[in-house]
């Protein structure tokens, strides 16, 4: 024990001479920023520093969800499964390995909650989205969202986004997006199979519900599960 | 003379017109597609009256050359032939338009909308049915060098036929032996949906007699092998004339001003002058810059961006140091000698200047620095910066506005990007700091207006 901490303490002091060497080094060289933070600049200056997303359905919370959820969403507005044309041209010429590097950059990120939504919603409306999304509606074969997006709704590794942190009125537009068959997934796509199910009575409350939702003490995306989706989905494949 | 809808020369320029416009994936056209019809059909109407049957008979005649002088119809497909073969066609950007996104390679099927309809580009995989399976080489080179598939189709200018016309026949078979070895794709091409009379191949006639010059690359002997060689990648497999040629909706478009520089219809983007170093000419760029600009993307003079991004991901990265070296040389040697812009800059209003510099060093100068020195080379300076000083404002606004990543590169692999501020700058302040940018630091820009700005906030982003 006395040994091991011997050992850390050599190990710190490796580590604070060599990050100084590291930081003179950087100076020296090159008054270039090599951070991540830097480069994506296009891409924080909408979203968010954090990547927490701005006050404004535009631009929505990218941070904290899952990496491969991010890289799919990415390409997926480089080469047309997404179409939001800011988006598509900023990307159109970025490489897969480096979407991959942006994409864990903003997975790594857990910057806090927006404050949650207060509008005025009527009880019944929220109680109706809370079934929904922790329930389901089997008579509709509507599965509840919890089954793949986790009991916290913070997303599944790898490529299940979380729910929380967003905007109602920007959840009530992807599951539209989704319904009208305009934002796809990669095949099958299991969203638009269930958003084709969902009324406009089913979004809003969904989406109201989902909006006040507080942050959980984990806001980490739920590890990878054996579990069945109960649906096939390509970006979650089993 | 002043132009007018019946010239020939405006009959080429409306069909430059078209083929620019159908240079671009999914491009739009969100303007005056009727004068152009109605152009179109004069001019066309026009230069079939005065078509000469010459060029035909030339072509003729050079392609039967070709046959018989040809070694054969199969493709030599050693593997350092179709491996210098997918180094041309990287050359001739030939991904770029026949392979739709997120489909197969060289499945074509890509969208090119015009004001006259849809043209989708062919499938050139080695399917015997829906691809070139069936072709030999030499109805390949034949195509390559007349414009025409082997059933003699007159094939759409969306083609850079004008260009690709130069390649020699050893590049051709290269090319097509290249070809030959990709994946064969069983998808039928999609039929052009071009609105009546714009279907009539038969209008094409007019356009080639006026645009198309069939033959190869003819090398100049007072120049260098270097120069010639960039001369016959940019002119040839290059096709840069495509976009760097000046289209005038109203004729104008002449040989002398070839590489001279033009606003490209639909995209509205500017493709800045090669020929004058006022207006974005290389001549006075260090061949070093001219190669990193072209191949990495980023410089320590500028940026590539808008559709020049495009052509450095999918090309340019990809051709060899003595190739991208050869094209700077000829590059630098097409300006002419009058030299950068000079004199004192443009006045400006004071109070425009004022609010100009402060957004500038609210939001600019944190990476582009206090004076417009930029971080070399991820961000660009903008102090003596061609793009920004150029007579045209399109492209300094439109920066502003949409942003914009370098295209990532082999040699710039993470590109530091640009933020778009269209939706934090209303139309007064992007116009006040645009024209800060281009007239503070001696940059020699003209001011701009709110109303130029907000002319490109409904410009087409791909």
């Amino acid at each position: 024990m006395h040994r091991r901490t011997i050992g850390s303490s050599v190990l710190l002091v490796l580590y604070v001479m060599w990050s100084g060497v590291a930081l003179a080094a950087t100076d020296a060289s090159s008054a270039m920023p090599s951070a991540m933070d830097e480069r994506v600049r296009a891409c924080t200056s909408c979203h968010g520093v954090q990547g927490q997303g701005l006050n404004n359905d535009y631009f929505p919370r990218i941070a904290g969800k899952p990496a491969e959820y991010l890289f799919n969403q990415l390409t997926a507005f480089r080469d047309g499964g997404r179409t939001y044309p800011p988006m598509g041209y900023l990307l159109a010429f970025l490489p897969d390995d480096y979407l991959r590097k942006i994409s864990q950059y903003f997975a790594d990120l857990q910057p806090p909650y927006p404050n949650a939504d207060q509008s005025a919603v009527a009880p019944a409306v929220l109680a109706a989205g809370q079934r929904l999304v922790t329930q389901g509606d089997p008579a509709r074969k509507i599965p509840a969202c919890i089954a793949c997006h986790g009991a916290r709704m913070t997303g599944t590794q790898p490529g299940i986004p979380g729910l929380l942190g967003l905007h109602a009125s920007y959840i009530a537009g992807q599951m539209g997006t989704w319904r009208s068959g305009t934002r796809h997934a990669l095949a099958p796509d299991c969203m638009h199979s269930i958003a084709v199910k969902l009324s406009d009575k089913d979004i809003t409350a969904v989406s109201s519900w989902l909006a006040r939702q507080p942050r959980p003490a984990d806001p980490r995306p739920a590890p990878a599960s054996g579990e069945r989706l109960p649906l096939a989905c390509g970006s979650q494949p089993q | 003379m002043k132009p007018t809808l019946r010239s020939p020369g405006s009959f080429r320029a409306l069909l430059t017109t078209v083929l620019a416009m159908t240079k671009r994936r999914r491009a739009h056209a969100p303007f005056a597609s009727g004068l152009l019809a109605a152009g179109l059909i004069l001019a066309g109407s026009a230069a079939l009256l005065h078509v000469s049957h010459t060029p035909l008979i030339a072509e003729a005649r050079a392609a039967d050359t070709a046959t018989t002088s040809a070694p054969g119809g199969a493709a030599d497909t050693r593997p350092d032939i179709v491996k210098r073969g997918e180094y041309l066609a990287r050359a001739g950007d030939c991904v770029a338009c026949h392979t739709a996104p997120r489909g197969k390679l060289f499945a074509g099927g890509l969208a090119m909308e015009t004001p006259f309809g849809t043209l989708y580009s062919p499938n050139i995989t080695p399917d015997a049915q829906y691809g070139i399976g069936t072709w030999s080489q030499d109805a390949f080179f034949k195509m390559m060098r007349t414009g025409r598939t082997p059933d003699g189709t007159l094939i759409y200018p969306a083609m850079p036929i004008a260009q690709y016309t130069k390649v020699t026949r050893e590049d051709s078979d290269a090319i097509f032996a290249y070809l030959r070895t990709v994946t064969p794709v069983r998808e039928p091409n999609h039929k052009h949906t071009l609105r009546f009379p714009f279907n009539q191949r038969n209008l094409l006639y007019g356009w080639r007699t006026l645009y198309f010059r069939e033959g190869e690359f003819q090398p100049d002997p007072t120049k260098s092998v270097e120069w010639n060689r960039g001369a016959y990648l940019v002119e040839g497999l290059g096709h840069c004339t495509m976009c760097h040629t000046k289209i005038n909706m109203l004729g104008g478009s002449s040989q002398s001003e070839q590489f001279a520089g033009g606003l490209i219809p639909v995209q509205n983007w500017y493709a800045p002058s090669l020929t004058s170093d006022k207006d974005g000419g290389l001549g006075d760029w260090s061949t070093k810059d001219i190669v990193d600009l072209l191949q990495a993307g980023i410089s320590d003079r500028g940026a590539v961006y808008g559709p020049m991004a495009e052509v450095t991901y999918h090309s340019l990265q990809y051709m060899t140091e003595d190739d991208i070296k050869a094209m700077a040389v000829y590059l630098k040697s097409l300006p002419d000698k009058s030299g950068r812009k000079t004199g004192p800059s443009a006045p400006t209003n004071t109070n425009v200047f004022a609010l100009g510099e402060k957004i500038y060093a609210d939001k600019c100068a944190i990476c582009h620095g206090e004076k417009g020195e930029g971080k070399l080379q991820h961000y660009p300076p903008l102090a003596g910066n061609q793009s920004i000083e150029m007579d045209s404002s399109v492209n300094p606004i439109r920066i502003v506005l949409n942003g914009g990543f370098p295209p990532g590169t082999m040699r710039n692999p993470e590109p530091y990007g640009m933020p778009p501020f269209g939706q934090e700058l209303n139309d007064t302040d992007a116009a006040a700091v645009v024209t800060y940018i281009r007239t503070a630091w001696g940059n020699h820009g003209q001011p701009v207006t709110s109303r130029d700005v907000n002319a490109l906030r409904n410009a087409p982003l791909h």
